[in-house]
C-alpha cells in the first residue's frame, strides 16, 4: 500500500519535471501525453486508495527524515484517512479534467509544455498537502501551491496586470503564511512535535494552558489554544481567501482559465478549509477561535457576494462567487460542522470547476472576450457549454436536487443550531446569501447565453465574420464529466454528514455537534428536499432567480436605471469597497515610504554621516597636529619650554 | 617540518600555493594558463575537503583533524588546527565557492588575470585558516589576512568607485578589529601565557572583564556580519566589488563574523553573551525588518541583494544568541545556505552586468523573453532567497523561527515578517527584471547564458535544492558540536 501512496503524487511530479525540463525535446504532443497519462495513473491510484479506506483502511506512514534538529525530528510522510483520501481523490479526478480541457484551451499558446508541467507540479503540490501527517510538510504543500498559483497567475509573463497580480497573489499569501508559522512554532514549542497524531492526542492535556506575551512592559496573557488555533486561520484566510485578505483572489483570474477552475476555485483555495477541518481536534478547543472562523466566513460569504452582481466579466463573476463559497465553507467550520464544510468544499470543486471552465469556452469561441457586455444568446452556437453551464448555475444557486443545494443548506441549517458568538450574524449572512448567490449566477447566464447578440461588433470579434461555435471534444468531455457530479455528489449527504463517515479524522466536542443535532431530524434525501420546500433558503433562492430574470431577459433596461439610482452604492461595490486602494496606498505605499525614509534618513545621513564625519574628524584632527610638526627648530624648543613650564607649575601646585 | 600532512593544512596552504604558481605565470599573454592552474588549484582545494566530512566522526566531541606546531615559541602561539562539524561546513562552502568563482571569471577578467586568480586562491587559503585555528592569535592572523585580497580585490577589479569603497571596507573592518588584539592579550595575560583558545574555553572570568571582553570581540564580529548599524560598509563594498569578489564577500567573509561570535565570544565569555543577548537580539531584529525595509526601495540590484544579506545574517545572529538547538542549529544552516543563494544572486546579476554593463533595474525588463533558462535558474535564486520551503533558504529560518518563539513569542513574530519583507523586494525586483515586454534593444539583444555560466549556476541550483529537500545530511555533523557548545554556555564561569 505504501508505494500506492508514494506514487500518487509522485506521478504528477515526474510529469512535471519530463514536460518542464525536456518540453523542447518532447514536444507539444509528447507533454499532454505524458502528463495526462501520468494524472490517469495518480487518478487511478487515488481511486484505488480511497476504496481501500471506504473499506476501513487507515494509514500514518513515514517517508523520510527531513531534519533531526534538537530532540525534535521532522519527518516527510503520509497520513491516509477517509478525509485525506476523499481530497485526494477530488483533486486528482478536477487536475485530469483540467488537463485534458487544457490541450483545447492553450492549442495556441506557445508556453503550451511549461503550462502542463505546472499544473502537473502543482497537482504534486496539493496531493502533498492532502496527504501530509505533520505539520511540516502541510507547510511546504502550503507554498508549493503557492508557488505554483504565482507562476500560473503570471503565466503570460508579458502582460503588465498578470505580473501584478501574481505578485500581488504571493504576497498577500505571505502575509497569511506570516500567522501560519508562527503557529506552527507555538504547536512546537508546547508539544514538542509537528506530526498530527502526537498534536492531537495531547491536545486535550494542554487546553486549559494560558501563554503570557511580554512585550516590554505591558503582559498579554491568551489562551495557548485560541492563539494557536486564530494564527494558523490567519493561515487559512491567506489560502483561503477569506476578508481581509481576499484581495489576490480576484485579480488571480489574470492566469489562464484552466487554473482559474483547478487552482482558484476546485483545489488550491480550500486546502485553507481542509487545513481547519484537518486541525478540528484543536479548534473545537477554543470556542473564541470557532466564533472567529465563522464570523471572518459569514462576512466573506456575505460581501463578496455582493460584488459579483456588478461585476461584468465574465471570469470575474465566477471569481467572486467562489470567495463567497468559500466563506460558506469558512462559516461550516466555525459551527463545527466540519464535515458539512469539506462536503460544500467537494460539491463546489465540481460545479464551479464547470462554472470556470464553461466560462473559458465561452472565452475561446468568442476569442478570448471576456466581458459578458459583449456576449449574449449564445445558447444556440454552443449548446453542450450552455446546457453544462445551467447544470452548474443550478447547483451554485441551491435548487433542491443538485450537489450545491445539500452541502449548502446543511451549512444554514448547521449555523442555525450553533449557539457561538456570532453565529446570529452568520445565520442572517448565509441566508442573505443565497439570494445573491441566485441573482448573480443566474445574470451570468442570460447575459451571456440568452437575449440579443452582443458580440457582433466588439472589439475582439468583429473581422472574423463567422459565427461562434461549440469548442472542441477535449473541452466539452471535461464539462460533461463535471457536470454529472455536479448534480448527483450531493446525494451522499446522508451517509458523509450524519454517517460518521469521516470517523476519527474529524473530531467534534459534544455541545459543539451540531451535525449530530441535525443527524435526528435527517430521513433520507428526498425528505430533505421535501422539507427545504418549506424553507427560507429555497425561496431566497427562487427569488434571486426571478429577480434575474426579471431585470436580465424580461426588462433589461432596468439594471442601468437602478445603477443611475444608487449611483453611490454602486461605486462602493465596483470599486470592491476600496480594498485594493487602501492596500496600495497604506501597505504598499508605506512600507515603500518607510523604507526610503529609513534607507536616506538612517543609513545614509545618520550611520553613514558619523561614520564620515569621524573619518573626516581624524583627517582635521590629523590636519591640526601636522600643522604643529613644521618642521622648525625653534618652534620644537619652544613647545618643550612650554611643556617643561607646565610640568614644574603642576609640581609645584601639589 | 613544519607541515606534516594534515587533511586541514592541504585544504589551507594548497590554494595558497597555487596561488603563488598562478602569480608566477606573470603577465596576461599566460592568461590561459593562469586560469588553468587556479582551476586546478580550486578544484584540488575542494577535494582534499571532501575525506573531511566522510571522514568526520559525528559522535565525537572535541575537535578533529587537528594539528600542533610551535609558531612564535617566546609568547607561547601555536599552529593549532582543529575543526568540529560547525567549521566543516563553512570550509565545505568555501572550497566550493572557490570553484565557482574561478570558473565564473573565466572570460569575463581579462586585465591582471594572474593576480585577480590569485587572490581567490590565497583568500580561500587564508578563510580555511580562521576556520580551523584553534589558536587564537592564529585566528586573528588569519581573521585580518582576509581583509587584504579583498581590498584588492576590490579596489583593482572594482566599478568607478573602487577606491572609496575598497578604503571604507577596509577601516570599516579594521577599525572592529582592534579591540580584539587588546581583548586577546588581555586574556594571554590571565590565562598564564597561552593563546590556546582551549585554554580560554576553560577560563574562570569575572562578570566585568567577560563583558570588556565580549564587546570587545563584538565590535569585529558585528563589523563582519555586518549587524545592524555597522552594516553600511556592504552594500558600497558589494556595488564596487567586481561579481567574483561579491560572491566571496557574501558567500564566506560575512559567515567569518557570525564564526567568531560561535567560536570565541559565546565559549569564552558565556556569562557576558547571556547578559547581552538582548542587546544582540534587538539589532539582529532591527536588521531583520530595519533592512528588509530598506531593501525594498533600492533600484540597484546589487545593493538590494548586498542588504537582502544584512537581513538574512540577522537570522543567524538571532540564532545564535537565543541559546537553543534549533536557534543555533538554524544559524549554521542558514549562514551556508545564505552562501549558495547570496552567491548565486550575485552570479545571476553578473551574467546580466557581463552583457548591458547596468545594475540599474530601471535599465531592464522582460529579460524573461530573451534568456529563458537564465530567468527560471534566476527565479529558484530568488525563490530561495523569499524563504520558499523545498530549497535551503527555507531550512535556517524555519529552525531559527522555531527556536526564537521558545525565547519569546515576539522576537519570532519579528524574525517571521521576514515572509512577507523578504518575499517582497526579492520578487518586486525580480518582476521589474525578468518580467513584461521586452523593456529596451538592449534586451532585446540579449543571449542566453553559455555553457560556463549555466554550468556555475546549475551546480548551486542543485546545492540549493538539495539542502532545501534533505538538509539532514547537512545538519548531522551539527549536533554533537551544538550541543556541546550550548551546555558549555549554559556553565557559568564566574567563580
Amino acid at each position: 500500500m505504501q508505494l500506492l501512496y508514494l506514487i500518487v503524487p509522485l506521478a504528477p511530479l515526474v510529469g512535471a519535471l519530463i514536460a518542464g525540463l525536456f518540453g523542447w525535446a518532447i514536444g507539444r504532443r509528447g507533454a499532454h501525453w505524458i502528463t495526462i497519462l501520468l494524472m490517469i495513473v495518480s487518478t487511478v491510484v487515488s481511486a484505488v486508495v480511497f476504496l481501500d479506506v471506504l473499506g476501513g483502511a487507515a494509514d500514518n506512514v513515514t517517508v523520510y527524515r527531513w531534519l533531526d534538529s534538537g530532540n525534535v525530528s521532522f519527518q516527510i510522510g503520509f497520513l491516509i484517512d477517509r478525509l485525506s483520501a476523499t481530497m485526494m481523490l477530488v483533486v486528482t479526478f478536477v487536475s485530469l479534467m483540467v488537463h485534458i480541457y487544457t490541450i483545447g484551451y492553450m492549442a495556441d499558446d506557445p508556453g503550451y509544455q511549461r503550462f502542463f508541467s505546472y499544473i502537473s507540479l502543482f497537482t504534486f503540490s496539493m496531493l502533498m498537502l492532502v496527504m501530509a501527517n505533520n505539520f511540516l510538510q502541510l507547510f511546504f504543500g502550503w507554498e508549493a501551491v503557492g508557488l505554483v498559483s504565482y507562476f500560473l497567475i503570471g503565466f503570460w509573463y508579458t502582460r503588465p496586470t498578470a505580473i501584478y497580480a501574481s505578485l500581488k497573489a504571493f504576497l498577500v499569501n505571505r502575509v497569511g503564511d506570516f500567522g501560519f508559522l508562527l503557529g506552527i512554532a507555538l504547536v512546537l514549542m508546547y508539544f514538542g512535535t509537528l506530526d498530527y497524531a502526537a498534536v492531537f492526542a495531547a491536545a486535550k492535556t494542554l487546553a486549559g494552558n494560558s501563554i503570557e506575551l511580554p512585550f516590554f512592559w505591558w503582559d498579554f496573557k491568551w489562551s495557548l489554544m485560541t492563539l494557536i488555533c486564530i494564527l494558523l486561520f490567519i493561515g487559512a484566510m491567506g489560502k483561503s481567501a477569506q476578508f481581509p485578505l481576499h484581495v489576490w483572489l480576484p485579480d488571480s483570474m489574470e492566469g489562464p482559465t484552466p487554473i482559474s477552475a483547478l487552482i482558484h476555485a476546485a483545489t488550491m483555495v480550500t486546502a485553507g478549509i481542509f487545513m481547519v477541518a484537518r486541525m478540528s481536534p484543536l479548534f473545537e478547543l477554543s470556542e473564541t477561535a470557532l466564533s472567529v472562523v465563522m464570523v471572518i466566513g459569514a462576512i466573506t460569504a456575505l460581501f463578496m457576494a455582493f460584488i459579483a452582481i456588478v461585476q461584468n466579466d465574465i471570469k470575474r463573476v465566477v471569481a467572486y462567487s467562489t470567495l463567497s463559497q468559500l466563506g460558506y465553507m469558512t462559516v461550516a467550520l466555525g459551527a463545527s460542522a466540519y464535515a458539512a464544510g469539506i462536503f460544500h468544499l467537494v460539491t463546489h470543486a465540481f460545479f464551479k470547476a464547470l462554472l470556470f471552465l464553461g466560462a473559458g469556452s465561452v472565452i475561446i469561441a468568442l476569442h478570448h472576450q471576456q466581458d459578458m457586455r459583449h456576449m449574449g444568446g449564445l445558447r444556440k452556437y454552443m449548446p453542450v457549454t450552455y446546457l453544462t453551464m445551467v447544470i452548474g448555475a443550478i447547483s451554485s444557486a441551491g435548487i433542491p436536487g443538485f450537489a450545491g443545494f445539500f452541502s449548502k443548506d446543511a451549512i444554514i441549517e448547521a449555523v442555525h443550531f450553533s449557539k457561538l458568538p456570532g453565529s446570529g450574524f452568520a445565520y442572517f449572512a448565509v441566508l442573505t446569501t443565497v439570494f445573491v448567490t441566485a441573482l448573480y449566477t443566474f445574470r451570468l447566464l442570460f447575459m451571456t447565453f440568452h437575449g440579443p447578440e452582443r458580440f457582433r461588433g466588439g472589439e475582439h470579434h468583429d473581422d472574423h465574420g463567422h459565427a461562434p461555435h461549440e469548442s472542441p471534444a477535449v473541452v466539452t468531455v471535461p464539462l460533461v464529466l463535471l457536470a454529472i457530479p455536479s448534480i448527483c455528489a450531493g446525494w451522499f449527504i446522508g451517509p458523509v454528514l450524519f454517517g460518521g463517515y469521516f470517523g476519527g479524522a474529524i473530531v467534534v466536542a459534544a455541545p459543539h455537534d451540531v451535525l449530530g443535532e441535525m443527524g435526528r431530524h435527517y430521513q433520507g434525501v428526498v425528505a430533505m428536499m421535501i422539507h427545504a420546500l418549506g424553507t427560507a433558503p429555497f425561496w431566497l433562492a427562487v427569488g434571486g432567480i426571478a429577480t434575474a430574470t426579471f431585470l436580465y431577459l424580461l426588462r433589461p433596461d432596468l439594471p442601468a436605471v437602478i445603477k443611475g439610482k444608487a449611483g453611490y452604492l454602486y461605486t462602493l461595490l465596483e470599486r470592491k469597497y476600496g480594498f485594493d486602494e487602501f492596500n496600495d496606498w497604506f501597505f504598499a505605499g508605506g512600507a515603500r515610504l518607510a523604507g526610503g525614509g529609513l534607507w536616506k534618513g538612517g543609513d545614509v545621513a545618520m550611520i553613514d554621516g558619523f561614520i564620515n564625519g569621524s573619518a573626516r574628524a581624524v583627517g582635521w584632527f590629523a590636519g591640526v597636529l601636522r600643522t604643529l610638526q613644521s618642521g622648525y627648530i625653534y618652534h620644537y624648543a619652544f613647545a618643550m619650554i612650554i611643556g617643561i613650564l607646565l610640568l614644574l607649575t603642576m609640581v609645584f601646585i601639589a | 617540518m613544519l607541515l606534516g600532512f594534515n587533511l586541514l593544512n592541504l585544504a589551507i596552504w594548497i590554494p595558497i600555493a597555487f596561488g603563488v604558481a598562478v602569480l608566477v605565470t606573470g603577465s596576461d599573454r599566460n592568461a590561459r594558463l593562469a586560469r588553468v592552474i587556479a582551476l586546478i588549484g580550486a578544484v584540488l582545494g575542494f577535494a582534499v575537503t571532501l575525506p573531511l566530512y566522510t571522514g568526520y566522526d559525528r559522535l565525537a566531541t572535541g575537535f578533529q583533524f587537528t594539528y600542533f606546531a610551535p609558531w612564535i615559541e617566546s609568547f607561547n602561539v601555536n599552529y593549532h588546527l582543529g575543526i568540529d562539524g560547525i567549521s566543516l561546513l563553512l570550509i565545505l562552502l568555501n572550497s566550493f565557492t572557490t570553484v565557482l568563482v574561478v570558473i565564473a571569471g573565466w572570460e569575463v577578467i581579462k586585465e591582471r588575470v594572474s593576480q585577480y586568480l590569485a587572490s581567490f586562491l590565497f583568500l580561500s587559503g587564508v578563510m580555511n585558516g580562521v576556520f580551523s585555528a584553534l589558536d587564537a592569535l592564529l585566528f586573528y592572523v588569519f581573521f585580518e589576512a582576509t581583509l587584504i585580497p579583498m581590498f584588492i580585490i576590490i579596489g583593482v577589479w572594482g566599478g568607478p568607485n573602487r577606491v572609496y569603497a575598497a578604503f571604507k571596507f577596509f577601516l570599516y573592518t579594521l577599525a572592529g578589529s582592534l579591540l580584539t588584539l587588546v581583548a586577546l592579550i588581555y586574556l594571554y595575560n590571565v590565562s598564564d601565557g597561552s593563546f590556546s583558545l582551549l585554554d580560554y574555553y576553560r577560563l574562570p572570568l569575572p562578570l566585568a572583564p567577560q563583558i570588556m571582553i565580549f564587546i570587545a570581540f563584538m565590535l569585529a564580529f558585528a563589523v563582519k556580519v555586518p549587524m545592524w548599524p555597522v552594516h553600511t560598509w556592504l552594500p558600497d563594498a558589494h556595488v564596487e566589488a567586481p561579481t567574483g569578489g561579491s560572491v566571496v564577500l557574501a558567500a564566506i567573509m560575512l559567515k567569518l563574523g557570525a564564526y567568531g561570535f560561535i567560536r570565541i565570544s559565546l565559549p569564552i565569555v558565556p556569562d557576558a553573551s547571556h547578559t547581552l543577548a538582548g542587546f544582540v537580539i534587538a539589532l539582529s531584529l532591527i536588521a531583520v525588518v530595519y533592512i528588509g525595509l530598506v531593501a525594498l526601495v533600492q533600484a540597484d540590484m546589487k545593493k538590494l541583494i548586498a542588504y537582502s544579506s544584512v537581513s538574512h545574517m540577522g537570522f543567524v545572529t538571532l540564532g545564535i544568541f537565543i541559546f537553543n538547538a534549533h536557534g543555533l542549529e538554524g544559524a549554521i544552516i542558514q549562514m551556508i545556505s545564505h552562501g549558495f543563494i547570496s552567491g548565486a544572486l550575485f552570479l545571476c546579476v553578473g551574467v546580466l552586468y557581463d552583457r548591458i554593463h547596468s545594475r540599474q533595474i530601471a535599465d531592464y525588463g522582460g529579460v524573461v523573453n530573451t534568456m529563458p533558462v537564465f530567468a527560471a535558474l534566476f527565479m529558484l535564486f530568488a525563490m530561495a532567497n523569499s524563504g520558499l520551503p523545498g530549497t535551503s533558504g527555507f531550512v535556517g529560518e524555519f529552525l531559527v523561527i522555531m527556536g526564537a518563539v521558545k525565547a519569546n513569542f515576539w522576537y519570532a513574530a519579528a524574525a517571521a515578517t521576514t515572509l512577507v519583507f523578504g518575499a517582497a523586494y526579492t520578487l518586486w525586483m525580480y518582476k521589474r527584471v525578468i518580467f513584461g515586454a521586452v523593456a529596451n534593444p538592449r534586451v532585446g539583444a540579449l543571449a542566453d547564458l553559455n555553457a560556463r555560466e549555466f554550468l556555475v549556476l546549475g551546480l548551486l541550483a542543485l546545492a540549493v535544492l538539495t539542502m532545501g529537500v534533505w538538509p539532514n545530511p547537512f545538519a548531522e555533523v551539527l549536533h554533537t558540536p551544538v550541543n556541546e557548545l550550548l551546555n558549555h554556555v549554559a556553565q557559568s564561569k564566574l567563580r
